[in-house]
């Protein structure tokens, strides 16, 4: 090793530099293959090494995707080519892996110049991975590609080769083949790195830039911010200022992950590491900002920022009345971590009190939702997804809808609702049965294209809202499981939509009611007035179920009512169990909800609410 | 009396109750039950504290059950010391009573003379199986003091009473009850049991009009429950028979009420129907007027002013009790106030006389009203200040019990 002050961090040559990320579907091994570049690069030690070492939360491991990205500082010298035997950093930028989270992934990528393109080489390229891949060629960042998981039995390197090279436009030789599992040309791959990924460059004199790439809470240091230094050089004791903000905070600790944090003096360009000022929200430290020094600060931020916007709305209520404190302290705390969580309290005349919650999209939601569950220890109530409706009225003011029960009663002009670009890749003989999902999801065909001879590009413009349910469960079955979904936001458009409300008894039930489709109004209101008929228990009157639009109703179920609900004998003997049966009854009447006068049990609701249709698919 | 005796506190070895309770002991009455625990054969259907001899091999006998009752009587009479309540109502259950000797029944029912005295008048009731019976050993009874047989006829279709596990055949309960009536007794009742597995509209009319046909002045009628651990149980569950749903029982029931009106018997409470007054069981009414009574033999309960308490469930095990002199009562329990008023809400709203509007709490007098406008209760009844049971109120009566104690 030569000179070793060149490779602390704060002083690193950037020419010595390589900042990288992978990108990778879920399960094709990009944490495994992490594992191996943190062993040979010796940053842990083999004994304390332990499977998917970088994702910190349970819900990452058992889940096997990355929520919050991670940066890791690894020494290697070079083994091969004319660098052989030269020293070098590599940053590995961890990025998040699904679709939901695409603003974060776009921010890691921007703090990179390369990026490792980790395919499965029994599976292919999938579409979240396209996506990215497409990302990342965009921010003309160099992709290595690599075929991951050799050792398979299943393998196919030359096939899939042939159509990673068809995609990025190189030779089927250049793409790598390594195992994670056993390791093989990972030491090649590291080298290869170092040898096509430029190294970073700025001006080591001009004022301080860095891009906020990821932040962190931490229960114990607060928010933990990571940065990419593009411009000058950051010390301790720095005062920092956030560019969207002007906030200016003191840097009470910087340094590097190696893979555990290692306090430095100062980081400069190229470099990749971490911040603490001691704020107690990552709202304040947002993925995306620019981060400058107060006493000398840039003028020019690094662009790209965007402040995190909810796609999709979900009323979340406890299921025990009584835990709503808990809910809101929980969701206090999960935002402390996640800057793009937004809630606010709202009641359900059905549901009681819980809150509207705003999710980047439906995996967001689901981890929320389990951290809540797991985490917090609470029972919940979710109920339908929706998306944000703006509704135009005809007297010309406009109403933003992200709750069915702010949809407008008065004259409407225009109901606008989101839509996105979705990319579906599947082989080719689902094609059909996957164009027949969209058209019956309201999607319009933008183009289709042979990625090889056995799989097909699809590409749609899809409403949101036709996808936030159970598109992805649908195309999964309909494909054997084989097709992929990836999907970005492009604007609104006018559709059709009308609110569907379920009426129990005569009252409408406010946690049941939809904006659907004009056309899949009726089937809406059919299967859940169906549904409910299931799961209400009969009543001492009979009960019709309704779903209406306005005063109109368009499907109609009846609960009969209860006809017998006594016991027969009554005698001495049985005074003390009749007794005390109905104390137990009266517990259980407790527990139910009451919509007017109808008694419904709270897991009616629950089910009622599920997307799980397994008993509905099963009849059919 | 259910074969599973309920949770509570133990029975002092005394049987000693609190004064509190002896202070108030026979205000609403005072019956005596006397459980004879044998069964010649355990009918499927059946989960009650009963024996056959063979179930009982070596421990309490037939011949020496009398002597045991006996023996608790008398420890009832120290515990009741003082208490001037004679006893109103008799009612010999099972089992099957008539296993026992004649005389043995006489000679329980003269000992309960002799501890308490019996009320002129008094009702004594015995359970009895069609087939355990004669003319002499009715006669026998009738001379011993009985006043009332109660026949469980159950059916009047042979295949109903094969899954029932019934050994008489369809004719011998009508005989039974035109013996008994012979023999002397007023008052004779016939218990039927409908929504058997395989039991049809049909089969449930011929049973009403046969019951109807015996001339008695009593009939119960009650839905068959399958309860859990009895033999039927097990044949439901493993699909060899279907128990019909609850809107058929509702059906028999509708049935029975019109059939039992028809034919001059008025309902009195969910499952009974009587021809007058007279005809009524009063011990079965002391139950749900409140009434207090002294339960003798294994398993039975007893309630005396507030405080209810069983015996130990075990024929064995409540004749050891009693051979060391202490009381054979398994567990007890001392109702609270609370305890009492929802007792006096779900035994009283059973009856054809109903419930005073006035007894119940305000939250209660509110449901009434509800339960009125839904003709769950019947609205005339209500505006003279009593909570009474409509015919479809009947049929959901545990439902308005929930709304009366909200």
């Amino acid at each position: 090793m030569d000179d070793a002050v060149t490779y602390a961090p704060g002083s690193t040559d950037p020419q010595r530099i390589r900042n990288f990320c992978i990108i990778a579907h879920i399960d094709h091994g990009k944490s495994t293959l992490a594992d191996r570049m943190l062993q040979i690069t010796e940053v842990v030690d083999s004994r304390l090494m332990r499977a998917q070492y970088l994702d910190r939360m349970d819900i990452e491991r058992e889940r096997g995707i990355t929520i919050k990205s991670q940066a890791v500082r690894m020494p290697w010298t070079a083994r091969s080519g004319e660098r052989a035997g030269d020293d070098f950093v590599l940053n590995m930028i961890d990025t998040p892996g699904h679709v939901d989270f695409t603003y974060e992934v776009s921010r890691s990528l921007a703090a990179c110049e390369g990026a490792v393109l980790l395919v499965d080489a029994a599976q292919g390229i999938e579409a979240q991975t396209l996506a990215n891949l497409y990302l990342a060629m965009e921010n003309d960042l160099t992709i290595i590609p690599v075929l991951n998981k050799i050792d398979l039995p299943a393998a196919q390197p030359e096939k899939y080769a042939e159509e990673l090279a068809h995609l990025i436009g190189c030779e089927p030789e250049d793409c790598l083949r390594v195992s994670g599992k056993t390791g093989v040309g990972v030491g090649e791959l590291l080298d290869e790195i170092v040898r096509q990924i430029p190294a970073p460059v700025g001006d080591p004199d001009a004022p301080a830039r860095a891009m906020i790439f990821d932040s962190v809470y931490d229960t114990y240091r607060g928010v933990v911010t990571y940065v990419r230094v593009v411009d000058g050089k950051m010390e301790a004791r720095d005062r920092i200022k956030m560019m969207s903000t002007n906030a200016v905070h003191e840097l009470l600790e910087i340094g590097v992950i190696s893979p555990e944090p290692i306090k430095s003096a100062a980081l400069g360009v190229g470099e990749v590491g971490y911040l603490i000022t001691g704020v107690k929200d990552v709202r304040q430290s947002k993925v995306g900002d620019t981060v400058t020094l107060s006493n000398r600060p840039a003028t020019e931020s690094l662009g790209g920022y965007q402040d995190p916007k909810p796609m999709v709305y979900s009323g979340l209520y406890p299921i025990d009345g009584s835990e709503y404190p808990d809910l809101r302290e929980a969701l206090d705390k999960l935002k402390l971590n996640d800057a793009a969580l937004t809630y606010e309290p709202e009641s359900s005349a059905a549901l009681g009190f819980g809150f509207r919650v705003g999710f980047l999209g439906l995996l967001h939601l689901e981890i929320i939702r389990e951290r809540l569950e797991r985490e917090f220890g609470l029972d919940l109530i979710s109920t339908a997804p929706n998306v944000v409706y703006n509704v135009d009225l005809e007297d010309g003011t406009s109403v933003v809808v992200t709750n069915p029960s702010e949809f407008p009663t008065g004259k409407i002009a225009a109901i606008h609702e989101p839509i996105v670009r979705a990319t579906i890749l599947t082989p080719n003989d689902f094609v059909g049965s996957v164009m027949e999902l969209c058209q019956s999801r309201r999607g319009s065909l933008m183009g289709m294209e042979y990625l090889s001879q056995e799989r097909v590009e699809l590409r749609y413009t899809l409403p949101l809202a036709e996808i936030i349910y159970d598109f992805f469960d649908q195309l999964k079955s309909k494909t054997r499981g084989y097709a992929s979904l990836d999907y970005e936001a492009t604007g609104t458009q006018i559709s059709d939509l009308v609110k569907v409300d379920i009426l129990l008894h005569g009252e409408p039930v406010d946690a049941f009611s939809a904006i659907v489709h004009k056309d899949a109004a009726y089937a809406y209101g059919v299967r859940l007035a169906e549904r409910l008929r299931k799961l209400i228990p009969r009543q001492q009157f009979e009960v019709p179920i309704q779903a209406a639009i306005g005063s109109r109703v368009i499907a109609r179920e009846t609960i009969r009512a209860i006809r017998k609900d006594v016991l027969a004998k009554c005698y001495g003997g049985d005074i003390t169990r009749k007794r005390k049966l109905l104390e137990k009854q009266k517990e259980g009447k407790k527990r139910m909800k009451m919509v007017g006068r109808v008694e419904v049990p709270q897991e009616a609701f629950v089910a009622a609410l599920s997307t799980d249709e397994s008993v509905e698919q099963k009849k059919k | 009396m259910p074969g599973v005796l309920p949770d509570g506190e133990p029975v002092p070895a005394t049987g000693e109750l609190p004064a509190t309770a002896l202070a108030r002991a026979g205000e609403r009455g005072f019956g005596v039950y006397v459980h004879i625990p044998f069964c010649a054969s355990r009918c499927g259907y059946c989960d009650f504290n009963t024996y056959t001899a063979a179930e009982l091999a070596g421990g309490v006998t037939r011949e020496s059950y009398a002597d045991l009752v006996l023996a608790e009587i008398a420890l009832s009479k120290r515990v009741l010391d003082g208490v001037k309540a004679p006893v109103e109502t008799v009612f010999f259950g099972g089992g099957t009573p008539t296993l026992l000797p004649a005389a043995d029944l006489g000679r329980i029912l003269h000992a309960v003379d002799d501890a308490f005295g019996l009320a002129p008048g008094a009702e004594v009731t015995t359970e009895a199986n069609p087939e355990s019976v004669d003319p002499a050993y009715l006669r026998e009874l009738r001379a011993a003091g009985f006043t009332r047989v109660s026949l469980g006829m159950q059916s009047a279709a042979r295949h109903v009473l094969a899954i029932l596990d019934r050994k008489h055949t369809p004719g011998r309960a009508v005989e039974a009850a035109r013996e008994a009536r012979e023999a002397g007794f007023e008052h004779v009742n016939l218990d039927l049991i409908y929504s058997t597995p395989g039991e049809t509209a049909a089969d449930w009319d011929a049973s009403l009009t046969a019951a109807i046909g015996a001339g008695v002045d009593h009939v119960s009628a009650y839905s068959l429950i399958v309860e859990d651990g009895t033999r039927l149980a097990g044949r439901v569950r493993r699909g060899e028979l279907a128990v019909p749903d609850d809107d058929v029982a509702a059906d028999r029931y509708l049935a029975a009420d019109a059939a039992l009106s028809a034919a001059g018997l008025g309902w009195y409470e969910v499952s009974n129907w009587a021809a007058s007054e007279a005809a009524r069981c009063r011990h079965n009414l002391l139950y749900w007027r409140g009434g207090d009574w002294w339960g003798y033999g294994p398993g039975a309960h007893s309630h005396v002013g507030g405080v209810r308490w069983w015996n130990a469930r075990h024929p064995s095990a409540y004749a050891a009790r009693l051979a060391e002199g202490a009381s054979p009562g398994h567990g007890r329990e001392l109702l609270s106030a609370e305890d009492e008023y929802i007792e006096d809400v779900l035994l009283r709203i059973r009856l054809a006389e109903g419930l005073p509007v006035s007894s119940l709490r305000a939250p209660g007098r509110h449901a009434a009203t509800l339960a009125a406008a839904d003709g769950l209760l019947d609205s005339a009844a209500l505006a003279d200040g009593r909570a009474v049971l409509t015919l479809r109120g009947r049929l959901l009566a545990d439902a308005v019990v929930r709304d009366l104690l909200p």
